[in-house]
């Protein structure tokens, strides 16, 4: 019996005890003085630059605006109805959607092929891996900046090396189709040192002892990497996918410095547009209504990341 | 399948040799265990046997056959890991077939293996389970049950038991030790608990400081330890070693000038170390002839350990049967006498002679035995 | 354990590696080689010329405001990660050591805040910063991260982990709560704070978005925006001197990322693949 209760620890007993009898310290009452001090700050800080302003932003989604930003017309759902009507918007939405899944599915794959190939034990390993990770230090402005100049239509790199080849040369940031393709390369490359950091983390956690069976069962290479390494890993895997498509969503520098939304709105993805719509054309119920749609694509992929978290496959 | 292990050494840099000069013959069905501190190469040996790892020098023969360059899957044999190895994504079932679908065994045939593996462990009720809802002896069952479906007749296993609870394994021991008799396998078996080696090998191998110390059956290994090493290490609790010199006139062996061990002639003057088993001593109560006093007691119900200093400064532990609990008090005076045999190593920890009976303090000639480590 | 490998396994493999890193690396290379070039050189499309110097540098540091805008941003890093540091330890602190009313349904309300991305929101916060009169200061680019939810998150799992009997005997000793939360909760948790002020750190100093619309001159604008400034002012212009600005920029973060890369690395998986 006594062995039972040992298992509560003693102030979850005492607790026990405590709630039949209710007399005595009230925990609840003394704590709720401290929760003020302890969490007033922050709940303030965000219920002033997080709720109030996503209750705002919807609120203004219902409305007309004048050039000053104030809500002048209520018109309901109409401004949604109009944007996801407008083909420029629509284009908008799909261009994001292409860069989102490009960049995700490069920025694992490589990713991927960088902490596996870097798992090797050579010598002077070292160096790969830092070399690899090097790109989490470097800001959206600097990839940029460097960027540009690879892509740069007469001295940069990319067309050097065409001319070269005796490919076409191209002009990479104002064409069409090659601009979205010059700023999905650039983010991939600004993505895969925080990714290869975190996946090369996981591939050394798998047990050593799973490979060793898997080689005395005389199993291939190819076999073990893609069902002992992959599965072992997915979590990891998953983890990675999500923050890097929730990230490419939230999209804005390298689009600002390197294309700025052209050429003819081909890379115009859904944070551009809402700059531009509210800063630059001044149309701020547009812009909020864009804001919400933006809103809720972000919060699904979060949710479905938190709920990924949750059940955690823990082995 | 028998396997030769042909001088088979291990070094990692070129100058420091992890394992050397390790040569042996494990006959086939035989239970073999490889035993040793930690660290002192043994789980490197069974890989280099398995080929996972490289061999710095040697060759490794199984069935007469050079295996040394070829890889693990060539060797035909199978591995339990002390960890279990188990794929967590991979039902019980499946952890079972692992790698006999990579054979090109049809899907009918694997079936079977796995059924039949699965029921030699008492499994069967599990095979759809995943490793997470499995205790550690069910987990380490199911690793035993893959061994034994892949149909080698070579299996390794690294400390298999290590991760499981005292009683469990005790349990596992037994169960272990049936199935290799039952499958006629060739084990071999690494560990670090000498009680597991002595009551599962048919022989065993010691390992210490990157050699071989001894091979043998375990009765050998504990009646004849080829060195002080062995000698301490088998046995619980373990075998007093005790300093002593020669005295030529007395022709005795002498620690701390208050125990004397009987010797046959012809011994050089020299230093030599005594052991003793913790059975080996008689303790007496005799105030005024006494050696020793008490440091310390264990009741162990049907026996009692009991610790002593000698007046000479060494410890000793001595195991008495005390069927009438006899209360041993601190610092009492007691006399402690040889009784039964008695090893005698020189000063290098080599086994130089054995002296001493079963019957008493005195020695007969047929127990003299003077040999050298094999 | 080793790897049994033959030559040709080996050398294909430093191959790949080597492929690898030329793809990684370039960016940074072609940036800091063109950094010493005379932008002539570079216009021209010599980039093997041997004129090299750091007249580039020197002019950036002259002629441009950019260790203005590395000021600015440290200046604003520095306190955004001090007061996040203080105010996510001390709602993750609520959050597991208070006993109150709604502590679940607040808890609740902080997770959905990471759900909302701060791009969608601007437009209010920036229509609140004007009539705030904070526009173009230090204030509009810290005061909106004076506190994350995501480093309230992080340093809860953190604190759930002191075991219980730890506060049990703070109590029986008559530690109050801010006591406990500074003398026990904040050393225990060192590791993570660290791993929260680079992170925090590391934020600040990339934002790019909010430092854009609310600052209007180099006196306060953060280091990715003066970036931005640069280049637009130069496009087809000065190439040596824009390198040289981004690897005046790039640099220290570099060499901060090598320092800190063990402690970051365990950092981010121990939270994340929890």
């Amino acid at each position: 019996m006594e062995q039972v209760d040992q298992k509560k620890s003693l102030s979850q007993q005492l607790h026990d005890k405590a709630s039949k009898i209710s007399i005595g310290y009230d925990i609840e009452a003394h704590d709720k003085h401290y929760a003020l001090l302890f969490l007033g700050p922050s709940l303030l800080i965000l219920s002033v630059f997080v709720f109030y302003p996503m209750i705002k932003t919807v609120w203004m989604s219902f409305f007309l605006t004048n050039s000053l930003g104030k809500p002048t017309v209520f018109v309901g759902l109409q401004n949604y109805i109009d944007l996801f009507t407008s083909s420029a918007y629509l284009n908008s939405m799909k261009a994001t959607f292409i860069y989102v899944l490009f960049v995700s599915i490069l920025t694992i794959v490589l990713g991927l092929l960088l902490a596996q190939t870097a798992s090797s034990k050579l010598k002077g390993i070292g160096f790969f891996r830092t070399a690899f990770s090097s790109t989490m230090g470097v800001s959206v402005s600097v990839a940029a900046i460097f960027w540009l100049f690879i892509f740069n239509p007469s001295v940069g790199l990319v067309n050097k090396i065409a001319e070269f080849l005796h490919l076409p040369v191209v002009n990479w940031l104002t064409q069409p189709g090659w601009a979205m393709f010059a700023i999905i390369v650039s983010t991939v490359w600004m993505n895969l040192g925080f990714t290869f950091l975190i996946l090369f983390g996981a591939l050394q956690s798998v047990p050593v002892t799973l490979y060793e069976a898997a080689r005395i069962a005389g199993v291939s290479k190819r076999y073990q990497f893609f069902n002992i390494t992959i599965p072992m890993i997915s979590p990891t895997l998953f983890f990675a996918a999500i923050i890097t498509l929730i990230d490419a969503f939230k999209s804005f520098g390298l689009i600002d410095m390197m294309t700025a939304g052209g050429p003819n709105n081909t890379t115009n993805l859904l944070v551009y547009r809402i700059y531009q719509d509210a800063f630059l054309n001044g149309n701020y119920a547009l812009a909020s209504t864009e804001s919400v749609v933006l809103a809720i694509i972000i919060a699904v992929f979060t949710l479905i990341q938190f709920k990924f978290l949750e059940k955690k496959v823990t082995y | 399948m028998t396997i030769e292990l042909k001088n088979i050494g291990k070094s990692y840099d070129g100058n420091s040799w992890t394992l050397n000069g390790i040569t042996t013959e494990i006959e086939s069905g035989e239970f073999f265990a490889i035993v040793g501190p930690s660290g002192c190469g043994k789980s490197t040996l069974l890989r280099m046997i398995a080929g996972l790892i490289s061999i710095s020098e040697g060759k490794i023969e199984i069935d007469g056959k050079d295996v040394t360059n070829l890889p693990p899957q060539d060797r035909n044999l199978t591995m339990v890991f002390q960890n279990y190895a188990l794929f967590p994504f991979l039902s019980v079932r499946d952890n079972v077939a692992f790698g006999l679908k990579e054979h090109k065994m049809d899907a009918e045939e694997i079936k079977r293996r796995v059924d039949e593996a699965l029921d030699m462990v008492n499994l069967t009720e599990y095979g759809d389970r995943k490793p997470r809802d499995l205790s550690g002896g069910q987990r380490q069952r199911v690793a035993v049950a893959r061994a034994i479906a892949s149909d080698a007749e070579i299996c390794l296993m690294d400390e298999p038991l290590s991760n499981l609870d005292a009683q469990l394994r005790g349990k596992m021991r037994s169960e272990i030790r049936m199935l290799q008799q039952k499958l006629g396998l060739t084990m071999i078996y690494v560990t670090h608990d000498q009680v597991e080696a002595m009551t599962m090998a048919d022989r065993i191998m010691v390992l210490h400081d990157s050699k071989i110390q001894q091979i043998g059956t375990p009765l050998e290994i504990y009646n004849h330890p080829a060195n002080t090493f062995v000698a301490e290490f088998f046995g619980t609790p373990r075998m007093n070693l005790l300093e002593a010199t020669y005295d030529a006139r007395l022709n005795k062996l002498v620690v701390d000038e208050s125990l004397e061990f009987d010797c046959e002639d012809g011994m050089d003057r020299d230093d030599y170390i005594v052991g003793v088993r913790p059975s080996g001593f008689s303790v007496e109560k005799a105030a005024d002839r006494s050696n020793a006093r008490v440091v310390n007691a264990e009741y162990l119900g049907n026996m009692s350990i009991v610790e002593l200093e000698l007046d000479g400064g060494d410890e000793i532990r001595v195991t008495v049967d005390d069927e009438m609990n006899h209360d041993w008090m601190i610092n009492q005076r007691m006399l402690v006498k040889p009784q039964g045999i008695f090893y005698i190593f020189d000063k290098t920890g080599k086994l130089f002679a054995k002296g001493g009976s079963s019957n008493g303090t005195s020695r007969s000639e047929e127990e003299f035995v003077a040999t050298a480590a094999r | 354990m080793e790897e049994v490998m033959s030559k040709k396994e080996r050398i294909s493999r430093y191959v790949v590696l080597c492929l690898l890193s030329v793809f990684i690396l370039t960016p940074f290379v072609l940036g800091l080689w063109t950094s010493f070039l005379p932008t002539a050189d570079i216009s021209s499309g010599s980039l093997f010329s041997t004129h090299i110097s750091l007249d580039n540098y020197v002019n950036a540091m002259k002629n441009t405001a950019i260790i203005r805008y590395l000021l600015n941003s440290l200046v604003i890093s520095v306190l955004t990660t001090a007061f996040q540091l203080i105010f996510c330890s001390m709602s993750a602190y609520a959050f597991v050591f208070l006993k109150f009313r709604g502590r679940n349904f607040l808890f609740g309300l902080f997770l959905a805040t990471m759900m909302l991305p701060f791009e969608a929101e601007v437009i209010p916060n920036f229509a609140t910063m004007r009539q705030l009169n904070l526009l173009n200061t230090y204030s509009v680019m810290v005061v909106p991260f004076l506190t994350s939810a995501f480093g309230t998150f992080m340093l809860r799992q953190n604190f759930k982990q002191i075991p219980a009997e730890l506060k049990e005997a703070s109590d029986v000793c008559g530690l109050s709560h801010w006591k406990f939360y500074t003398k026990v909760t904040l050393p225990y948790a060192k590791i993570s704070l660290l791993t929260l002020a680079s992170y925090s750190f590391l934020s600040s100093w990339n934002q790019y978005l909010w430092p854009m619309l609310t600052t209007f001159s180099d006196k306060y604008r953060p280091v990715q925006d003066g970036l931005r400034q640069l280049q637009s002012q130069e496009t087809f212009n000065d190439w040596g001197m824009i390198q040289a600005s981004a690897a005046i920029v790039v640099i220290p973060t570099l060499i901060v990322l090598f320092i800190g890369q063990k402690s970051f690395k365990s950092g981010i998986n121990e939270g994340a693949v929890k």
